[in-house]
């Protein structure tokens, strides 16, 4: 019982942290609609930054001072941010903003290796608060009773903010209605950065506060940055209430659940967060998200299926990928390999995000279970190759098939926190359950048959399966299926109103990706001839995403260009320098900037702008639609 | 012969708030039918139960004497119900010929198909439609580039893509221009009256009403208080007092005498 008690205590201090990032990621969302990928790296800034502060100064106003002004400093920083980066592209697809932090977020993991190197560091103790008090005779430290005390206080101290300040009023105010805020005349950009400043703020205190308590280390950001969406996502989006709260039940859920089920304790949390979402689709204290903004955005130009010339175009590119192995060494075959698996997982995500208007964040949970289904059937059943190959990606149908029904009842931000939800949920199986999935040392041995063993071979049975699966999914784009997908993501209202299942379309669209992730992912279990947990963790998914908005998220097929734009600069910039993450980073910040419309859809735009030929709009599209049929 | 559309003691409350409390009506095939009423009357509510986007309390729909209460939007639109939003709402990454042919495919049940090029499905029914709404020039354009008034005609192709036996129209017209209400209003009572079609419409402008409607309907206050004639219904003292405020009635009232 006693026991329980501390552990209890335990859970509430942990609590204070996580509720602080939270609520900041939180009034982000709320005011501005972004979901702020750098929060984490902004909590990890806060705790370096007060470190070397408190190490500096010493002393209780040493600490606290220190704390506090870390705090400040970060979140200066963070507005700075707000005015350089995100000023520019607040008009651009949501989901740019996400890519945008993110990119801050990798260039900020290696900015901190390089100022305060890779070890972990002790921060000092709270002065006055270096002891601990004695709970039915366990010792609880008393630090953690300071932080247990100031959840509470910093979420009245919020109240009073947003309730008693003219600024406050404001900031609520524009949660409500943006357009009807400006009208009014209030400053928006200073307002926005306002507001960015409080939450990068509190994401630094909460950060500062962890150095009595826990070690510094640069993979803080990631850590923390799973379990802030967890927490605002069962809260729901722009609740500073409904993140307390939350934040609560998360931290007692730890505390417990590595009592109660340590084989699944990871788990715990995230089944908890797929049946709040079910059963309350906007989280405990969320309200319906308005209308979202025009599916992806910002110009949308009619697709058309290739001409034969742009087809003539298509098959040389492939038939000189196909003669690589010719001329090509090995190393930049299995590199080559590596990319065309990459192509295709991220074309099965654009045709999720792009054609069905799902923007998927754990996508990599479908590549993962492709990748260990192959594994499994290698490494049990003896399977060869062929075999492996075919019936692996089954496990990415199963699982897309049982996750998908439950993610498509969900639309916009909480979609995707859900699709994280289940991947997080997969990635913690595929981890915790070691008997059978080596957990973290993984599975090794996934060799490919004798003939395709080589890299020469394995190249172009990757070029053949990506070939036919890109095309596939190309196809399924302009077939009445595609069409009756991307009515349902146009307009739910319409589509409905002329017969469309639209749930059911998108649960099909969802298994369809999902399937053809896993076969990505098993042909990646050959190319690489081991599975970790890595292969279904967090990292993959967002080099989908990059890769799908690198490319292009209003084109039929900018994935395809965004994956090997991507993949090979990565690859090319990880054996050229130590800081290829903020190298990396600064080039997605750099391309999100530029080209707001992807690498393909800016390429159309310039193609667009060439003066048109003679004869009215209509025209155009007849003859397109004759050329089609010619060529059929 | 019986009614096309049977309505019986609709009922809608939110939260305590009746929005509609016993609506009863019929309506023939190719008969037209305005529904008007005051702002918060209850119109759009009526509209919405009627093709199944909100359910109602309690009452009955009963489309050529079978009962669709309770069933959603896309199966009522399989029974043959097409329907035109107050807001318009189509497919803005298509053109507007792709519009049509996604309903005519629905339509076909042709949606579940991985197969062929889905635009140049139903060419010729699509084109055929697109010209009987006058939208044939535009067929190959974006349809996020076009006007409001076509994209209002493109609206109306689109809801008469299942070949429907009843047509609901939630203010057809708001925001054209006044030469264009008299076209599409004029188009649509032509081809409800040769294809037998029941369209029933809510809308703001009386002129519209009273020229092209041949019944009126008035609803205040989610009760129906009064039903006729285009002529019966202006002349009735209750609907002029509900109006009184607005002046519409009055000044379509006085437009008549002056003309006589």
């Amino acid at each position: 019982m006693e026991f329980l008690l501390v552990q209890a205590l335990s859970g509430l201090a942990s609590a204070a942290s996580l509720f602080l990032v939270a609520s900041g990621l939180s009034i982000i969302f709320g005011v501005m609609r972004i979901v702020n990928f750098a929060h984490g790296a902004f909590y990890m800034l806060g705790a370096y930054v007060a470190f070397t502060l408190t190490d500096r100064f010493a002393g209780p106003l040493g600490f606290w001072g220190g704390v506090l002004v870390a705090s400040l400093v970060v979140a200066a920083v963070g507005a700075l941010m707000e005015m350089v980066l995100l000023r520019r592209i607040y008009h651009a697809p949501e989901l740019f903003q996400l890519l945008a932090t993110f990119g801050v977020t990798l260039m900020v993991e290696d900015l901190v290796v390089l100022i305060w190197g890779s070890e972990d560091l002790m921060g000092p103790r709270a002065p006055g608060f270096t002891g601990a008090v004695s709970v039915f005779g366990r010792l609880v430290p008393s630090y953690d009773f300071l932080l247990i005390a100031l959840g509470p206080l910093v979420l009245g101290l919020l109240w009073l903010l947003f309730h008693r300040t003219r600024w406050g009023v404001l900031v609520r105010a524009a949660t409500q209605d943006r357009e009807m805020v400006a009208s009014l005349g209030v400053n928006q950009k200073w307002l926005f950065t306002s507001v960015f400043a409080l939450g990068v703020f509190l994401a630094a205190f909460g950060g500062a506060l962890q150095i009595p308590r826990t070690t510094v280390s640069h993979a803080m950001d990631l850590s923390i940055i799973v379990e802030v969406f967890v927490v605002v996502v069962i809260g729901g989006l722009g609740s500073v209430t409904g993140a307390f709260v939350a934040a609560i039940l998360v931290s007692e859920l730890n505390a417990f659940g590595i009592l109660i089920l340590p084989q699944i304790s990871m788990i715990t949390v995230f089944l908890v967060m797929a049946v709040v979402l079910v059963v309350r689709p906007y989280g405990l204290f969320g309200k319906p998200e308005g209308a979202p903004r025009a599916a992806a955005g910002i110009s949308i130009r009619p697709w058309r299926p290739m001409t034969n010339l742009e087809r003539s175009g298509v098959a040389a590119v492939v038939v000189v990928v196909a003669l690589m192995p010719l001329f090509a060494g090995d190393y930049t075959l299995s590199v080559g390999s590596e990319i065309l698996v990459y192509v295709l997982f991220a074309a099965s995500l654009h045709f999720l995000m792009t054609v069905g208007g799902l923007s998927s964040f754990g996508h990599a949970a479908y590549f993962g279970l492709g990748a260990y289904g192959a594994a499994l059937l290698v490494k049990y059943f003896g399977a060869p190759m062929e075999a492996a190959l075919v019936i692996g990606p089954v496990l990415g149908l199963v699982g897309a098939v049982l996750f998908g029904w439950f993610c498509v009842r969900l639309s916009g931000v909480y979609f995707a926190m859900l699709t994280l939800a289940f991947a997080q949920i997969t990635w913690s199986v595929a981890f915790q359950w070691v008997e059978v999935t080596g957990g973290d040392n993984g599975i090794l041995g996934i060799w490919p048959s004798s003939w395709a063993s080589t890299p020469q071979g394995f190249f172009w049975l990757a070029l053949a399966i990506v070939v036919v699966c890109v095309a596939a999914l190309r196809m399924l784009v302009f077939s009445p299926f595609g069409f009756g997908l991307r009515a349902a993501r146009d307009s739910a209202l319409r589509s409905e109103a002329i017969g469309i299942n639209g749930k059911s379309t998108q649960w099909i669209a969802f298994i369809v990706a999902g399937t053809f992730a896993g076969i990505a992912g098993a042909l990646f279990a050959f190319l690489k001839g081991s599975v970790f947990p890595e292969t279904l963790g967090i990292p993959t998914s967002v080099d989908g995403l990059v890769m799908v908005l690198l490319g292009g998220i209003e084109t039929v097929s900018g994935a395809v260009v965004g994956a090997v734009v991507y993949k090979a600069l990565a690859i090319w910039l990880m054996s050229k320098t130590e800081l290829s993450k903020l190298v990396l980073g600064g080039v997605i910040v750099l391309l999100v900037v530029a080209f707001p419309k992807g690498i393909v859809g800016f390429l159309e735009d310039l193609r667009h702008r060439r003066p048109k030929a003679p004869g009215g709009a209509g025209s155009e599209g007849a003859v397109d639609v004759a050329k089609v049929e010619a060529a059929r | 012969m019986s009614a096309l559309l049977q309505v019986n003691g609709l009922v809608k409350s939110y939260a305590g708030v009746h929005a509609v409390r016993g609506v009863s009506f019929s309506l023939n095939g190719g008969e037209i039918l305005a529904l008007i009423g005051p702002n918060g009357a209850g119109k759009s509510t009526c509209f919405n139960m009627l093709n199944g986007q909100i359910r109602p309390n309690a009452g009955s729909i009963k489309l050529a004497g079978e009962e669709i209460v309770g069933l959603p939007p896309r199966t009522v639109w399989r029974r043959g119900v097409g329907r035109t939003f107050q807001i318009t709402a189509t497919f803005s990454s298509m053109t507007v010929r792709e519009n049509v042919q996604v309903a005519l495919l629905s339509f076909h049940k042709r949606l579940r198909s991985a197969l062929g090029y889905a635009g140049a499905a139903f060419l010729d029914e699509a084109n055929k439609l697109l010209a009987l709404v006058g939208m044939e020039a535009q067929a190959g354009r974006p349809c996020g580039e076009l006007a409001y008034g076509d994209l209002k005609r493109l609206e109306l192709a689109i809801a008469l893509a299942n070949a429907p036996r009843l047509l609901l129209m939630d203010e057809p017209t708001a925001g054209m221009a006044p030469k264009e209400r008299v076209e599409l209003m004029r188009l649509t009572a032509a081809i409800a009256r040769e294809k037998g079609i029941g369209v029933l419409f809510t809308e703001h402008d009386m002129d519209v009403v009273f020229e092209h409607a041949d019944t009126v309907m008035v609803l205040n206050r989610g009760e129906l208080v009064a039903r006729g004639t285009p002529q019966e219904v202006r002349r009735d003292p209750h609907v002029q007092a509900i109006y009184l405020g607005e002046g519409l009635l009055y000044d379509a009232r006085h437009r008549e005498e002056s003309a006589q």
